[in-house]
């Protein structure tokens, strides 16, 4: 994406969200975004899904601009969103549906996609009779059904309890460390951050801007719990948290 | 903790939950108990005063005349005329409604054009009390069935206008936006995301709907017609009987409680993905 800038207009008044982001993510690579709240992280992702264009600037995937929404590219949010009269089958199997596949194909690949999210024996299970993890997991299974190069995740662990965000995580990495897809991941867990990704953005207070990128250096395949008390996690940790301290006080 | 105090305590738990289940059962038949005691205290104090000579039964009837007045009618079969004519205006008055209802509902929430358009309109003819066109209606369609269909049709459509109109603009957005990143166009959202989020407001409208269809053709009836409960209890009323008034007022009361039954275990069946199904 190139000098990305927006601005809502908030009661008459522009208000600025994004200045002048530029930002270029590698096939495979996986990016996390930290920052203060409101610093513009979510606005990002929703340009780059494609949810509303940026008020100047582009987005590119593979050389060719993001007009409108791209089956490409799969988005996940805090909020598990799960259609609530659908089973998890259902759920799950609901991208290839719009998309047109065959009732036995997408049944299938739902199917599988629940068993490797850990959810094997609640295909029939309506969202009200899951646990928060469990929608969640859902949810991922969801958005991978459509089998996507780009996943956008926004704070996708961000609503769950401690414990369950450590299995989640845990998993998310070794699901993702299979087939390496492109991750945007937004989150304000800076450990999440330095944990599962290669490269971290620090965004400013709003407008947000890139603060500061740093490439990790941690070996993969990485466990989200076992690299977390070593020197070099510990080094990386206070740095970025000394530039978004700054941010986060910054921005009140 | 030592195995043998877990296994206890399990114990206990499956104990409780027994006591528990036991107690509910017997607080449920305790209500239904005291409920059919209100029944026959009314009715008893009823009877008591009519036949005491405290209130002639001429103005207020009294329970044994009306339990003869529908065995007779029940066993000569001549009621079963007046029941079917009411239940034929009132259902298909319901349905047309309800059909015609839901799909302009539907229309309005998805042409934002359409309803700032027709949206004075809508409501205009929604705050008059349409029972008040009811002699037009039998101006225009006759003393017949028809013009109580019509009566029936014009109180349920708007009651299901207005709660799907507002079932699909209440549908939560982030259910929108993710279906739409998922790849939904326009028609897949409105079938597969709005319509099945709309189905509990739909219902409750359905309910009401119900209720209103029964209201239409009964008061198309009162008004003039030649069979309907609504007749009976105008021609009763006519003759200075009011047993055959109160008769045709249970059958009507009986008739709207089994609809409603059949209606809640309708939308328990299709909303079992629901947490609860609050109220009523």
């Amino acid at each position: 994406m190139e000098s990305l800038s927006h601005a809502f207009d908030i009661d008459g008044r522009t208000v600025p969200v994004l200045a002048d982001v530029s930002l270029d993510v590698a096939e495979g690579e996986f990016l996390a975004i930290v920052g203060p709240s409101g610093c513009g992280k979510s606005t990002l992702l929703n340009i780059v899904s494609g949810l509303f264009p940026p008020t100047t600037g582009r987005v590119t995937v593979d050389g060719a601009p993001v007009e409108g929404i791209n089956p490409r590219i799969g988005y996940m949010f805090a909020r598990d969103a799960l259609l609530p009269w659908r089973t998890s089958l259902a759920n799950v199997a609901f991208g290839p549906e719009l998309a047109g596949e065959p009732a036995d194909r997408r049944e299938a690949k739902a199917r599988d996609l629940l068993r490797l999210t850990g959810l094997a024996g609640f295909e029939g299970s309506y969202p009200s009779q899951l646990s928060q993890g469990m929608r969640q997991r859902v949810s991922l299974a969801r958005t991978l059904a459509r089998n996507p190069d780009i996943l956008l995740m926004d704070e996708p662990f961000g609503a769950l309890d401690a414990q369950t965000k450590l299995v989640l995580e845990e998993e998310f990495l070794r699901i993702w460390e299979r087939d390496r897809k492109t991750v945007i991941f937004v989150t304000h867990d800076l450990f999440e951050a330095i944990a599962m990704a290669d490269r971290v953005a620090v965004f400013s207070a709003r407008p947000g801007r890139i603060k500061s990128l740093v490439a990790l250096d941690l070996p993969r395949p990485r466990s989200v719990t076992a690299g977390r008390f070593g020197p070099r996690f510990q080094d990386l940790y206070d740095r970025l948290w000394d530039d978004l301290r700054y941010e986060v006080v910054a921005a009140g | 903790m030592s195995p043998v105090s877990v296994a206890a305590e399990a114990g206990a738990i499956e104990a409780r939950a027994r006591h528990r289940k036991r107690a509910r059962r017997q607080e449920q038949s305790r209500t239904n108990l005291w409920r059919l005691g209100v029944l026959v205290a009314f009715a008893g104090a009823w009877e008591g005063a009519t036949r005491g000579g405290l209130i002639n039964p001429f103005w207020v009837s009294n329970p044994s005349l009306i339990a003869a007045d529908l065995w007779k009618a029940f066993t000569s079969g001549s009621v079963f005329l007046h029941i079917g004519v009411t239940l034929y205006e009132a259902f298909l008055g319901f349905v047309t409604g309800a059909v015609a209802g839901i799909l302009s509902g539907f229309a309005l929430a998805r042409w934002d054009r359409l309803s700032r358009v027709l949206d004075p309109y809508v409501t205009a003819l929604n705050s008059l009390p349409r029972v008040a066109l009811a002699p037009l209606f039998i101006l225009w369609f006759g003393i017949g069935v028809t013009s109580k269909v019509i009566l029936a049709f014009s109180l349920v459509v708007f009651i299901l206008l207005v709660n799907t109109y507002a079932g699909a603009k209440n549908v939560d957005q982030d259910l929108v936006i993710i279906s739409r990143l998922l790849g939904a166009n326009r028609r897949q959202l409105t079938a597969k995301v709005i319509l099945p989020s709309s189905i509990p407001w739909i219902f409750a409208g359905l309910r009401l709907g119900l209720a209103y269809a029964l209201i239409g053709a009964v008061v198309g009836e009162v008004i003039v017609a030649q069979a309907g409960l609504g007749f009976l209890i105008s021609h009763s009323a006519g003759v200075f009987n009011t047993t055959g008034v109160f008769s045709a007022l249970i059958i009507l009361m009986v008739i709207a409680m089994l609809l409603n039954e059949l209606m809640k275990a309708t939308e328990r069946k299709l909303l079992r993905w629901r947490p609860q199904i609050p109220g009523i």
